[in-house]
């Protein structure tokens, strides 16, 4: 049930990029396909009745190690939203310029030819 | 558990909808600010509080960025019919159907949820704190295991700051609003070119390359 889920979300967000015309429609889109992805990613790595990957003080490492869920995922999946927020900050300086060039972020009049 | 899960989950889909339907952008903006919100809570509940900390980060400065956008360039949707919208709606419809296709492949191929770590985790969760001494075994793998990973995403920042100070600099760029300035300056300005100087790299080019052909032959 969860991963059908995740996977919707993801449909969602791709159905954003194929189909809106909107410039900024379409970067909404492909932030919301990067939480997807994310999101299932970390929800693999989980563990039922998992704790977070943080050892506590006079915790014995081998329960610790047996109980945890996995913190490799989280460490990729964190440098991976990292990434996304450079990737939307280039995106919209990208649509800032659009917008001086054409007047407008709807993609179906960008095609004109001026000229 | 799961069932706070599942309606957070569906709390998200539903909201990334209404956030692509609006016509409002601002709205829109705020939708997604939602669900990245939302999305936080999750990552919460699966035990990562980490990544739940930088998508709050990420989402609030993701947020502002896209309202400083809209306010610029227009906050409304055109709604005007286009006959490439049906268009778009059945090439994308054929796409995604297709896509649902390989994920339902790859869907009943992973593990059962919450069925365990991987191998690898492991190995990380029995040796890191006595390896590293980082009793956080997330802030272990990305700052000691996989630190050149960490290198990697630095350099994708910098490399993106770049490129969107490039697309966005002024000086140099033939901006279509502004009025036409004829090449080599301004017409019998001081500074314009004698046509001796403009009519060299031509020149110069093409004698380097009649020196390549007798350098070939």
């Amino acid at each position: 049930m969860i991963y059908p889920l995740i996977a919707v979300l993801l449909f969602v967000g791709l159905y954003g990029l194929l189909v809106k015309r909107h410039v900024v429609q379409k970067i909404l889109g492909l932030a919301i396909v990067e939480y997807a992805v994310n999101l299932l990613l970390v929800a693999i790595g989980y563990r039922d009745g998992g704790r977070p990957p943080i050892l506590t003080p006079g915790e014995d490492p081998a329960a610790f190690a047996a109980g945890s869920v996995d913190p490799l995922p989280q460490a990729l999946v964190l440098t991976s939203i990292v990434i996304g927020l450079g990737v939307v900050m280039l995106l919209v300086a990208i649509a800032m310029r659009l917008h001086q060039r054409f007047g407008t972020l709807d993609t179906t009049r960008m095609n004109r030819l001026h000229g | 558990m799961d069932v706070v899960l599942i309606a957070l989950l569906v709390l998200l889909v539903v909201g990334s909808l209404i956030a692509l339907e609006l016509r409002n952008l601002l709205s829109a903006v705020i939708a997604v600010g939602v669900v990245g919100l939302g999305l936080s809570i999750v990552f919460l509940l699966l035990g990562a509080p980490d990544i739940a900390i930088t998508q709050v980060v990420v989402e609030v400065i993701v947020v502002t960025v896209l309202i400083r956008l809209t306010g610029r360039t227009g906050r409304t949707v055109d709604a005007a019919p286009d006959r490439r919208d049906a268009v778009a709606v059945w090439l994308g419809g054929g796409v995604l159907l297709m896509l649902l296709g390989l994920m339902i492949h790859v869907l009943s191929a992973l593990p059962r949820f919450g069925s365990g770590a991987s191998l690898p985790a492991g190995h990380y969760l029995e040796n890191a704190p006595a390896q590293t001494g980082a009793s956080n075994v997330v802030t272990a793998i990305l700052l000691d295991y996989r630190a050149y990973d960490t290198l990697g995403e630095a350099t994708v920042i910098l490399t993106a700051i770049v490129g969107a100070l490039v697309v966005l600099r002024h000086t140099g760029r033939d901006v279509r609003r502004a009025p036409p300035v004829p090449r080599g300056g301004p017409p019998g300005g001081a500074d314009d070119p004698k046509p001796a100087e403009r009519e060299l790299p031509p020149q110069h080019s093409a004698a380097r390359s009649r020196d390549q052909e007798v350098q070939h032959v």
